[in-house]
Order: C-alpha cells, then sequence, then structure tokens
C-alpha cells in the first residue's frame, strides 16, 4: 500500500508535528508513505475568496502530483473537502476522469483510518480530558460524523478513533459542533465575528472541564490557538493524529524543534 | 444601481462591541434552534419530509407557469380576484388601487415579508393611508421605526426592557415596565381597537395551493384571522415561489415549517382561504419581483424552495452574532445573503462573505437549499462582476503563483517563520495584521514538515513522482481537458 501524504499547506509550513505524527501513525500501521514535494496548497483560499480561476492551477496540480498513489490521505477535513467536493468543476473529458479516479483514494486521515486500516487500538495512553471540535468541513461536507441538524444516524469518526485510546476521556459540550469562526479569508475580513465565535468555543470546552481542544482540522486550531494564548486561557489544543501517535499533551504549546 | 454598498463587517464590529447584548442575542436564537432540535427529532421522518418538501418545490419550479395559471383558475372560479404583479413598484400600485377604489383610509396587516421586500407600508403611508402592522414584533418595530432584524422573529433585536420603553412612548405605559404579559396585554388592547377600525386587512402568504386555489397563512397571534375576517376586504400579497401544487403537499409543508422557525409541532393558526366570505372581496397579489431570474439561474434556483422558516438564521453563528440589522437587506442571514446579490451584486458584495462556510445553514434548512455552497456561487459571481477589492484579487493570483512554484513557497515560508521570530511584538502584533487584533500570531517551528521529511526520510523523496516534471503533468491535463 503506497500512500501519498498529502499536508495542508500551513500545517508543513507551522506544525509540522501533525504532518510528522500522521507520517508515524501511518507508518505504525504498516503503510509506505511518500510526501510528494511538488506539492504546496489545495486552492481552497483562492476558491472561497471567489478567486476560483486562480484556484484552478492547484486542482491540476494536485491530479499530477497524487496520480500515482494508491491512497492520499491528508490530516484535514477541510482540504480534503476542497480536493472530493469541489474540485469537479475544474476538469472536463479525459482530465475529469483522471480527477475522478484521484477522487476515488483521496482520504481524510479519520476516513482513512475507519475504512482502509481498522486499528482496534491505540497503544499510547492519553491521560486527559479531551473536548472534541468538530470542524465544519470534516462535519458537514466530507459527512465525518452525525451534524447536530441533521436527524441520520452517523459514526463519530474522532470520536471512535479516541474512544481505543487508553485512559482518554471526552467531556460533554453544550454546543457539540458550533463553528469555531475561522472559516479562512473570513477570520480576517470578520475579525470581530470570528473572533467572538472562537472565544465561544473555548468557553465551551473550558466549562466542560476539557484539558485539550482535539480536532481533525489545525486550522481552526490555529485560530482557536492564537485567541487561547491572548487570553491566557488554560486549555491546549491538538490534532487527533498527534494523540494517536502519542504526543504530550502540551506538544503544539511548548513550540517544540522537531530539526 | 447601487446607492452606496454594505459593510457587513463594520456593522458587525458595533454589534460585537456590545459584548452582554451580542451574548444574549446569540443565546436567545439557539434556544429556539435546539427547540427546533428537539421538535425535529421527534419524527422518524424527519429527513424523509426535507427530501419531499425540496422534490416539491422543485417540481413547482420546474412547472411554475402551469401551476399558476392552475391556481389562479381555481382561485378565480371561487370568487378571489387574482391580480399579478411584475415588480414592487406594480405590486404596490395595486394594493393601493384597491384600497382607493374602496374608499380606505385605515388597514391592519399581519407579517408579510413580501410587502416588506416591497416597502408597501411607506407607499400607503405617502398616499395618506394608515397602516397598522399587527404582528407583535412588528407593530414594536413600527413604533420604533426600524425594520425587521429576523424574518420570523422581527424584533429579536430587542429586550423586554426595550419594549417597555417603546410602549411607554406609544401606548403611555407605566414607565420601566417589562413585565410581558402587562406589555402583551397593554399592545392587546391597542391592536383591538385598530382591527375593529380597519376597513381592509393585508396579509401574507405562507403557502398557495395550486390545485384548490386556498392561500394558507400561518401566524401564532391570530391577527391574520383577525385582520382578514374583521374588515370586508381581504388582499393577500405573495411571491410566486409560495405555490405548492397539492393539497397533499401542504401537510409536509406545515409539518416542516413550525418545526423549523420556532420548534412547535404546528403554528397556533393556520388558516385557509378559499374565495372571499359572503359579500366581502378576497384580492390575491401574485409577486414576480426578481424571482423568475433567479428561477433561471441553475446556481441559484433552489433558492426559491424557501419557505421562511428562519431557521437558517436562527442557526448561523455569524448571524446569532451580528444581529439581522447588519446585513441591512430585508432577508438577513443566509438565505438573506443568497437573495439580496439577486437584486443587487455589488450593494450587497459584502454578505456572501459574512459566512464561515460552516454549513450549518444547509443542513437545518427543511427545504434543502444548500445555502452555504450558493454563497459560496456568489463569491465566484461577484468577483466575476468584478466587484473584488483589488487587493483581494492581487492577493490571490500572487498566492496562486507562490503555490506553483514548491521551492519558492518553501523559501517564503522559511522567510515568514524567520522574520515572525526575529522582530519585536509590536512589529508582528498591530492593527495593520488583522489576524493579530484579536489573537496571537501562530507558532515560527524552525523546520517545516517537507524538510524535516527530507531529512529523515531521504530513501522516500526518490521516487519517480518527485522527479517528473509537474509542469509538464499539468500540460496533458490541460490538454485533455480543452479537447
Amino acid at each position: 500500500m503506497n500512500i501519498g501524504l498529502f499536508v495542508p499547506c500551513y500545517i508543513d509550513q507551522l506544525y509540522p508535528d501533525v504532518a510528522i505524527a500522521t507520517l508515524e501513525l501511518l507508518e505504525q500501521l504498516g503503510a509506505r508513505v511518500e510526501f510528494p514535494t511538488a506539492q504546496t496548497c489545495c486552492g481552497q483560499p483562492m476558491a472561497n475568496s471567489g478567486c476560483a480561476d486562480v484556484a484552478a492551477p492547484m486542482a491540476y496540480r494536485f491530479v499530477d502530483i497524487f496520480e500515482p498513489y494508491d491512497y492520499v490521505v491528508c490530516p484535514s477535513g477541510s482540504c480534503t473537502a476542497m480536493v472530493v467536493k469541489h474540485y469537479e468543476h475544474f476538469f472536463s473529458g479525459a482530465g475529469l476522469e483522471r480527477y475522478r479516479r484521484v477522487q476515488e483514494k483521496t482520504f481524510e486521515l479519520s476516513q482513512f483510518l475507519h475504512q482502509v486500516i481498522r486499528p482496534e487500538r491505540f497503544e499510547h495512553p492519553f491521560p486527559h480530558r479531551v473536548g472534541l471540535h468538530q470542524s465544519c468541513h470534516g462535519l458537514r461536507e466530507l459527512r465525518l460524523g452525525q451534524s447536530s441538524e441533521t436527524m441520520t444516524n452517523c459514526h463519530d469518526l474522532m470520536g471512535d478513533l479516541l474512544a481505543k485510546v487508553p485512559e482518554l476521556e471526552v467531556v460533554p459540550l453544550s454546543r457539540k459542533d458550533e463553528c469555531c469562526g475561522f472559516g479562512g479569508t473570513f477570520a480576517v475580513a470578520e475579525s470581530d465575528v470570528s473572533a467572538a465565535m472562537g472565544r465561544a468555543r473555548i468557553a465551551d470546552h473550558a466549562q466542560a472541564g476539557a484539558d485539550v481542544m482535539v480536532a481533525g482540522d489545525m486550522s481552526c486550531l490555529m485560530h482557536v490557538q492564537g485567541l487561547i494564548k491572548r487570553d491566557g486561557t488554560p486549555l491546549e489544543v491538538m490534532h487527533f493524529a498527534q494523540i494517536l501517535a502519542g504526543r504530550s499533551l502540551q506538544v503544539n504549546s511548548l513550540e517544540k524543534v522537531n530539526g | 444601481m447601487s446607492v452606496s454598498t454594505i459593510d457587513h463587517p463594520a456593522a458587525a464590529k458595533q454589534f460585537v462591541a456590545e459584548k452582554e447584548r451580542m451574548q444574549w442575542h446569540d443565546m436567545a436564537l439557539w434556544f429556539v434552534r435546539n427547540k427546533r432540535d428537539r421538535q425535529a427529532e421527534t419524527l422518524p421522518e424527519w429527513e424523509y419530509l426535507r427530501e419531499l418538501a425540496s422534490a416539491a418545490k422543485a417540481h413547482t419550479q420546474a412547472n411554475l407557469a402551469e401551476l399558476l395559471e392552475t391556481f389562479e383558475r381555481h382561485a378565480v372560479a371561487q370568487g378571489a380576484i387574482v391580480h399579478w404583479a411584475v415588480d414592487a413598484a406594480e405590486h404596490n400600485a395595486i394594493v393601493l388601487k384597491i384600497l382607493q377604489d374602496n374608499g380606505v383610509e385605515r388597514i391592519v396587516k399581519s407579517k408579510s415579508m413580501l410587502t416588506e421586500e416591497c416597502h408597501l407600508n411607506p407607499h400607503l403611508e405617502a398616499h395618506g393611508i394608515e397602516v397598522i402592522d399587527s404582528d407583535l414584533g412588528e407593530r414594536i418595530i413600527q413604533m420604533r421605526g426600524e425594520p425587521p432584524s429576523h424574518i420570523v422573529l422581527p424584533a429579536i433585536h430587542l429586550k423586554k426592557e426595550d419594549v417597555g420603553d417603546t410602549f411607554h412612548q406609544h401606548l403611555g405605559t407605566e414607565a420601566h415596565a417589562s413585565d410581558p404579559k402587562y406589555l402583551t396585554e397593554a399592545a392587546r388592547g391597542h391592536l383591538r381597537n385598530k382591527f375593529l377600525s380597519a376597513q381592509a386587512g393585508v396579509t401574507g402568504v405562507n403557502f398557495a395551493v395550486a390545485e384548490t386555489g386556498a392561500v394558507v397563512v400561518c401566524t401564532n397571534e391570530g391577527n391574520a384571522d383577525l385582520g382578514s375576517s374583521l374588515p370586508p376586504i381581504h388582499i393577500a400579497c405573495m411571491g410566486i415561489e409560495k405555490l405548492i401544487p397539492r393539497q397533499a403537499d401542504l401537510g409536509v409543508f406545515l409539518r416542516l415549517l413550525a418545526r423549523s422557525a420556532t420548534g412547535q409541532p404546528i403554528t397556533t393558526y393556520s388558516s385557509h382561504f378559499q374565495g372571499p366570505k359572503p359579500g366581502g372581496q378576497l384580492h390575491i397579489v401574485l409577486v414576480d419581483n426578481g424571482r423568475s431570474k433567479i428561477r433561471d439561474s441553475d446556481d441559484f434556483r433552489e433558492a426559491l424552495n424557501c419557505i421562511r422558516c428562519g431557521a437558517c438564521m436562527n442557526t448561523c453563528p455569524v448571524y446569532r452574532r451580528s444581529g439581522g440589522h447588519s446585513y441591512a437587506a430585508v432577508v438577513p442571514g443566509p438565505i438573506g445573503s443568497v437573495l439580496s446579490p439577486a437584486s443587487d451584486a455589488e450593494r450587497h458584495s459584502s454578505l456572501p462573505f459574512a459566512c464561515s462556510l460552516c454549513g450549518s445553514c444547509t443542513d437545518v434548512c427543511p427545504v434543502k437549499i444548500p445555502l452555504h455552497h450558493q454563497l459560496l456561487a456568489w463569491r465566484q459571481e461577484i468577483a466575476r462582476q468584478g466587484h473584488l477589492p483589488l487587493s483581494k484579487r492581487l492577493a490571490m493570483r500572487g498566492a496562486s503563483m507562490l503555490f506553483a512554484r514548491p521551492r519558492l513557497f518553501a523559501t517564503v515560508g522559511w522567510l515568514g517563520r524567520q522574520t515572525l521570530r526575529i522582530l519585536p511584538r509590536f512589529l508582528t502584533h498591530h492593527r495593520f495584521n488583522t489576524w493579530s487584533v484579536e489573537r496571537e500570531m501562530p507558532p515560527t517551528p524552525k523546520t517545516s514538515f517537507r524538510k524535516w521529511f527530507a531529512k529523515h526520510r531521504a530513501e522516500n523523496v526518490s521516487l519517480p513522482i518527485v522527479s517528473v516534471s509537474a509542469d509538464q503533468r499539468r500540460e496533458s491535463i490541460r490538454t485533455e481537458k480543452s479537447s
């Protein structure tokens, strides 16, 4: 099984440990993982700003780069959703067929673990209280869980995986899937509302007694972490891959260097 | 066409600044959203109902002309007078003429987003007709001279103390009164006189049934019933998208409407009007006002499914924290941000961006309008029409060029991290760096993942994909695409 690791641009540059944890996790589970270095960004910032024309080259690049792999795995619901749900209109004819083949084998990390690898349990204990932050694109584009608005039953993939981690306790939130307010350029264009939304999520996780807010999208957590640091809130943020790979609670706040 | 451009972020900033009020507004609407969840959970067939409603609306839009004519035929056969208005001006002129022909000087009106859209009240008032909004929330904001901030809960931006002040000023209630029962009683007494003296009643329409020619009006206060029953003339104003094909479909929509809107199983009153009462007149005004244009658009057609339940507002985390008035549009919130640009894209160009694309509106919508995808589609359309700020267009073009060059991307990323590390805080966290106004900057690790990978997994870097030129492959895709 040859996996092409699709690493979101901001994880590559700002949260390398999330990608390293993803890589180690997949390797531990027996996969052969490559990181094709031609990759950069999926194009979502451009597309969501209304500039689909300049996002299109990113889509063409993506198919070029990831076509040779058996699977494409990404530790982000949002970037995966961009590729799987929002690329189609960039392609036509034979290009569309090539895209469809890549689309079919592109997975968000929890999807891939759940559908392809199916690990029974994870070894590293995590003796902390965890608040689950469901990223909107993972939840409502990829359906990695049941959104609170819909009345159909489906698995919470991240929750199912974390249930297999020894000593980990999930705390109940009052709003289990409200948006954190990151929203890409929204965070800057509507900065005030964005910050208010983020602070509301942080307050919810804090009142639930969480030690750490855990998500499948580091972009939500980058925004939340910025607010936590500004306000001095005693709450950590972690990608679920970091927990599964056995990282410590403070991994993202200690500015650990992974050189 | 655009008088001025709406600046949603600026209006939202003001709303957020009043922190306590903003949090109260958020809680008040979240409470309604929760009630809706509890009601939806009681129906095992909830998702099936949404499918049915969406399909019935799709069928209606596909056969709109025939169904409208069927509706007119049945309504006329029962004695209603049906009028057709191409736009707001024609709608207002029709209503005014009916009133003037009958010597009407005083009317009561129940809640109707269509008459808000057409600005009927100022038009009638300019011609000397007294218009009293009879929905309690509408009456409150009418006294205050404000537009509604929500389509179902028009005065949701006001606290009961605000209502007490308004009633003290306009109805002479005790100063600083805030007891809802006392204030409601005062409003009842005041409105009762208005109902009794009105010479005509204007109502909105929730549904018009093509096969029966009936119009259906849903309220909780019974104000539409009083307003249409006491005076001899009833004028029902409706957008052409209110049509549904069959009486059987009505059951689906009534079950969805109140549950989605306020978390009630059904509205207190669901009144069916078929023909005028003996000796009276029933006028039905069918209004297009841009709806045909939306119907013609593949991207936005489903927006006409809307039954004006307001669930997308209650669930929208941006609406709850920016308030309905920040949209400066007749219909605020997600559905408003889809509908408003259809009438004037430049004026409303900030609205589709007043959205984090969380998709909650799409999932809550009882008629399955893909709201957040339509907002995304509007962003493309606004860019195509040239209403994006130049700075944004250039930034995105620059980003695209950078992302097409992996080595340059890696270098720029490294430079950015080094700069953030070295510079003193006051040079990185200031008001021109909008991110840093409310938040700290992200961490600045010494190494990127790609650098780490090259060092620690060197054996995996040498695979063919890395050595093959991405440019060549891209060319091949383009060729296939254009052929």
